[in-house]
C-alpha cells in the first residue's frame, strides 16, 4: 500500500496522481501512436472505438456524474452528423466550422431537452429523451431537403485545412485527436466547482440545492455539455460510416451507449473508453464466434461418433446463424453486469488493483453493497 | 387501439405502483402473450378461450419467475440499473421470440374475425369490440381488487412502505411477485387482443413505447389514469393521422408525452409529493 505525500499545491493541480501514473499514460500515448504500425488493418475498427469513446464520454458526464439518464443520446449523434455533413457539402463551410456547427447546433438541441428536464426526476426523465429521440428520428426521416431522407446522404472524406485525412491511418488520428481534446476538456471540467456541482446533483438534488447549487443551470449545462461532445463524436461518425441513414440513430443506439456506460463503469472515464471498446469489439467478437462455436460443439460431441459430431455441427451453426440473437446476447451482457458487476469493467480493475495493492490484507467486503431496502422516489 | 395502450399502460403503472420500477420490457411481455396464444391455436390446435387462459397462466407464472429470480435483487438500487436491466431483459425476449417462432408475421384467427354488428350505422368490427370490453372488464376488475381485497390492500401497503409493510406481517416479496405475474399477464391479454388487429411479429413489444405516452399521460401510478390516457393517445393518433400531415401519426404521441412532460409532469391523476426535511 502506497500513499501519496503531498507537499505542494502544484501536486494538487496536477492532472495526474504522481509520476507514475504520469507515465504510465505515457507509455499508452506512445503505444497508440504506434499502433498504426502494427495493425494498419485493424485501424478503422480502433477508429470506431475512438468515436465510441466519445460517445461513451458524453453519457458518462450526463448518466455517471450528473445522473441524468438519457435514452436517446443517439439522436444527438444523428444531429451533429447532419448538422457537420449539410454545413460542408451543402454549405460548403471549411471542416472544422462543420465540426464547431454540429458542437453548436446539439449543445442547443441538448438545451432545448435540458430545460424540461429539470421538472423532471428520474425514470421521466429518460422517458421524455427517448420520446425526444423518436421524434428526431421521424424529422431526420421526413426533413428531406436536409437529410436526404430515407435515401440516405453519402458523406466525402475529410479535408481538415486543406489537407485530405481521408486515409486509414490519417482518420486515426484525427479520432485520437479529438477523443485526446474530448478527455483532456472532460477531465479539467469535472474537477472544476461545475464538475463538483454536477456530482453534487447526482448524489442528492436536495443536499445540492440547500449547498447552493443552481439546479437548473447546472442541469441545462450537463445537457449542453453532454451534447454538444456527442455532436463532435457525430461528425467524426459521419465520416466513419460514409453513408447517413436515419435509421442508424435509433433508439437501439441509445440503449448501446447506455451499454456502454454501464459495462464501463458508471462514474469513471476510465469506465466510458472500457465500455467503448467493449461496445466495438463486440460484434467483431460475435461473428468470430460464429464461425468458431459450431466447430468447438462438434469436436465436443465428436467421440460419441461421427454422426452425432456432425449432427451437432449442423444444429449449432444453424443456431448461432440465427438473425435475431445479437441484440439477445448484448441484452444478456448487460442483465449480468448490473446483476453482478454493477460498478463495470472499471470497478473490477479497481478490485484487482487493490487486492494487489493490500496483498494479503485485502477483504471482499470492502466493495460489498449494503442492504438497501425500497427508498421510495416519488418522494423527492 | 387507445385501450390497447391503456391496457399495456396498465401493466406499467401496476409494477410502478407496486415496487417502483418501471418496466421497460413490459411491450416484450405482451408480445410473448401473442405469441404463446398463436402457439397453442394455430400449432396444437387448442381453442381459442383455453389458448388466451393458457396464455396468460404462462406469462403471468413467468412474470413472476423473473421477479423472484432477477428483478428482487435490484431492489433499493438506482433506478438507473433497473431501467438497464428491464431494457436488456426486453432485448433477450425479442431475441429468443425470434428463435422460437421465427421473425415471420403470423396472424391469429380467432371468434370475432371477420364478423361486424352495424351500430347506428357504422359498422363496428367485432375485434375491437372484443378489446373494449376485455379492457373495460380489466380494469373493472383490478380497481376492485386492489380496492376491496385484503391481498390488493396489502399490496398498496407492501408499495407505500415496503420495511414497515413487512412489520405489519405482509409477505412482502410474495406480494411483489404477485403483482409482477399480474402484471406480465395484463401484457398477455393486451398481446392477444391486439393480435387480430395488428398482426403478430417480434415487434409488437414496440407498442410499450407508445403505452408509456399513455402511462405519463394518466400519471404513473393511476389505474384509471392509464386508461383514460391510454384512449386519449389513440383518439390523438387518430386524428392527427386525419387532420395533419403525413409523418405526424407516428410521432403525436411522443409529442404529447414530451409536452405532458414539461407542463404537468404528475399527468392528469397522479400526485407527486416533495420530500421534506
Amino acid at each position: 500500500m502506497r500513499f501519496i505525500f503531498k507537499t505542494s499545491y502544484t501536486q494538487d493541480l496536477g492532472i495526474f496522481r504522481d509520476d507514475v501514473q504520469r507515465n504510465w499514460y505515457l507509455a499508452l500515448l506512445i503505444g497508440l501512436l504506434v499502433l498504426p504500425l502494427l495493425i494498419p488493418a485493424y485501424l478503422v475498427d480502433v477508429s470506431l472505438v475512438f468515436i465510441y469513446g466519445l460517445c461513451g464520454l458524453s453519457l458518462m458526464v450526463l448518466a455517471g456524474y450528473t445522473g441524468l439518464v438519457s435514452l436517446g443520446h443517439a439522436a444527438f449523434l444523428g444531429i451533429g452528423a447532419y448538422t457537420h455533413v449539410y454545413a460542408i457539402q451543402d454549405l460548403g463551410l471549411p471542416w472544422i466550422v462543420g465540426v464547431a456547427l454540429a458542437c453548436m447546433v446539439t449543445s442547443v438541441a441538448g438545451v432545448l431537452v435540458g430545460l424540461p428536464a429539470l421538472r423532471m426526476t428520474g425514470v421521466y426523465l429518460s422517458i421524455a429523451t427517448l420520446a425526444f429521440a423518436l421524434i428526431i428520428q421521424e424529422v431526420l426521416t421526413r426533413w428531406e431537403r436536409v437529410t436526404g431522407g430515407l435515401k440516405g446522404k453519402p458523406v466525402d472524406k475529410p479535408v481538415v485545412f486543406g489537407v485530405y485525412l481521408g486515409g486509414d491511418a490519417a482518420f486515426y488520428f484525427l479520432c485520437l485527436v479529438f477523443l485526446i481534446a474530448g478527455l483532456w476538456l472532460t477531465g479539467n471540467l469535472l474537477r472544476s466547482p461545475t464538475g463538483r456541482a454536477w456530482v453534487a446533483i447526482r448524489d442528492s438534488e436536495i443536499a445540492a440545492q440547500s449547498m447552493g447549487v443552481n439546479l437548473a443551470v447546472y442541469k441545462t449545462s450537463a445537457f449542453a455539455y453532454s451534447a454538444a461532445l456527442m455532436g463532435a463524436a457525430g461528425a467524426l461518425f459521419a465520416h466513419k460510416i460514409g453513408f447517413l441513414a436515419p435509421d442508424i440513430f435509433s433508439v437501439l443506439l441509445s440503449i448501446q451507449f447506455l451499454l456502454m456506460v454501464v459495462v464501463g463503469g458508471l462514474g469513471s472515464l476510465h469506465g466510458a473508453f472500457f465500455g467503448a471498446v467493449f461496445v466495438a469489439m463486440l460484434p467483431v467478437a460475435i461473428s468470430q464466434a460464429r464461425d468458431l462455436i459450431p466447430a468447438w460443439a462438434s469436436a465436443l460431441v465428436g467421440p460419441f461418433g461421427k454422426d452425432a459430431g456432425a449432427a451437432a455441427f449442423l444444429a449449432v451453426d444453424q443456431f448461432v446463424k440465427k438473425p435475431g440473437l445479437e441484440p439477445g446476447l448484448f441484452g444478456l451482457i448487460l442483465v449480468l453486469f448490473i446483476l453482478f458487476e454493477p460498478l463495470g469493467i472499471y470497478g473490477r480493475w479497481r478490485k484487482i488493483q487493490l487486492y494487489f495493492s493490500t496483498f494479503p490484507l485485502y477483504k471482499r467486503a470492502t466493495f460489498r453493497r449494503q442492504k438497501a431496502y425500497m427508498r421510495s422516489e416519488r418522494l423527492r | 387501439m387507445g385501450c390497447i395502450y391503456g391496457l399495456v399502460a396498465l401493466g406499467f403503472v401496476l409494477i410502478y405502483k407496486a415496487t417502483e420500477l418501471v418496466n421497460f420490457a413490459q411491450g416484450d411481455l405482451l408480445m410473448l402473450g401473442a405469441f404463446t396464444c398463436y402457439m397453442f391455436v394455430v400449432w396444437y390446435g387448442v381453442g381459442y378461450w383455453t389458448a388466451l387462459a393458457l396464455a396468460v397462466a404462462l406469462v403471468g407464472l413467468f412474470g413472476a419467475a423473473l421477479d423472484a429470480t432477477i428483478l428482487r435483487r435490484v431492489i433499493g438500487q438506482p433506478q438507473f440499473s433497473v431501467v438497464m436491466l428491464t431494457i436488456g431483459l426486453g432485448a433477450i425476449f425479442r431475441s429468443f421470440a425470434s428463435i422460437a417462432w421465427g421473425s415471420e408475421i403470423y396472424t391469429l384467427p380467432t371468434p370475432f374475425s371477420a364478423r361486424a354488428t352495424r351500430v347506428a350505422g357504422v359498422a363496428v368490427s367485432h375485434e375491437y369490440v372484443s378489446i373494449i370490453v376485455g379492457t373495460v372488464l380489466l380494469c373493472g376488475l383490478l380497481y376492485a381488487f386492489f380496492t376491496f381485497t385484503r391481498v390488493g390492500l396489502a399490496m398498496q401497503a407492501a408499495s407505500q412502505n415496503q420495511l414497515a409493510a413487512y412489520y405489519m406481517g405482509i409477505p412482502v416479496k410474495l406480494m411483489f411477485s404477485l403483482i409482477w405475474a399480474i402484471s406480465a399477464g395484463v401484457a398477455a391479454i393486451a398481446g392477444v387482443l391486439l393480435a387480430p388487429v395488428s398482426l403478430i411479429d417480434i415487434n409488437l413489444g414496440f407498442i410499450g413505447l407508445k403505452a408509456f405516452a399513455a402511462a405519463v399521460l394518466g400519471g404513473f401510478g393511476s389505474i384509471p389514469g392509464a386508461l383514460v390516457g391510454g384512449i386519449t393517445i389513440g383518439l390523438i393518433e387518430l386524428l392527427s393521422g386525419a387532420y395533419l400531415p403525413q409523418g405526424f401519426k407516428d410521432v403525436a404521441a411522443y409529442v404529447v408525452l414530451l409536452v405532458v412532460l414539461a407542463v404537468r409532469p404528475q399527468g392528469m391523476f397522479g400526485r407527486i409529493a416533495r420530500k421534506k426535511v
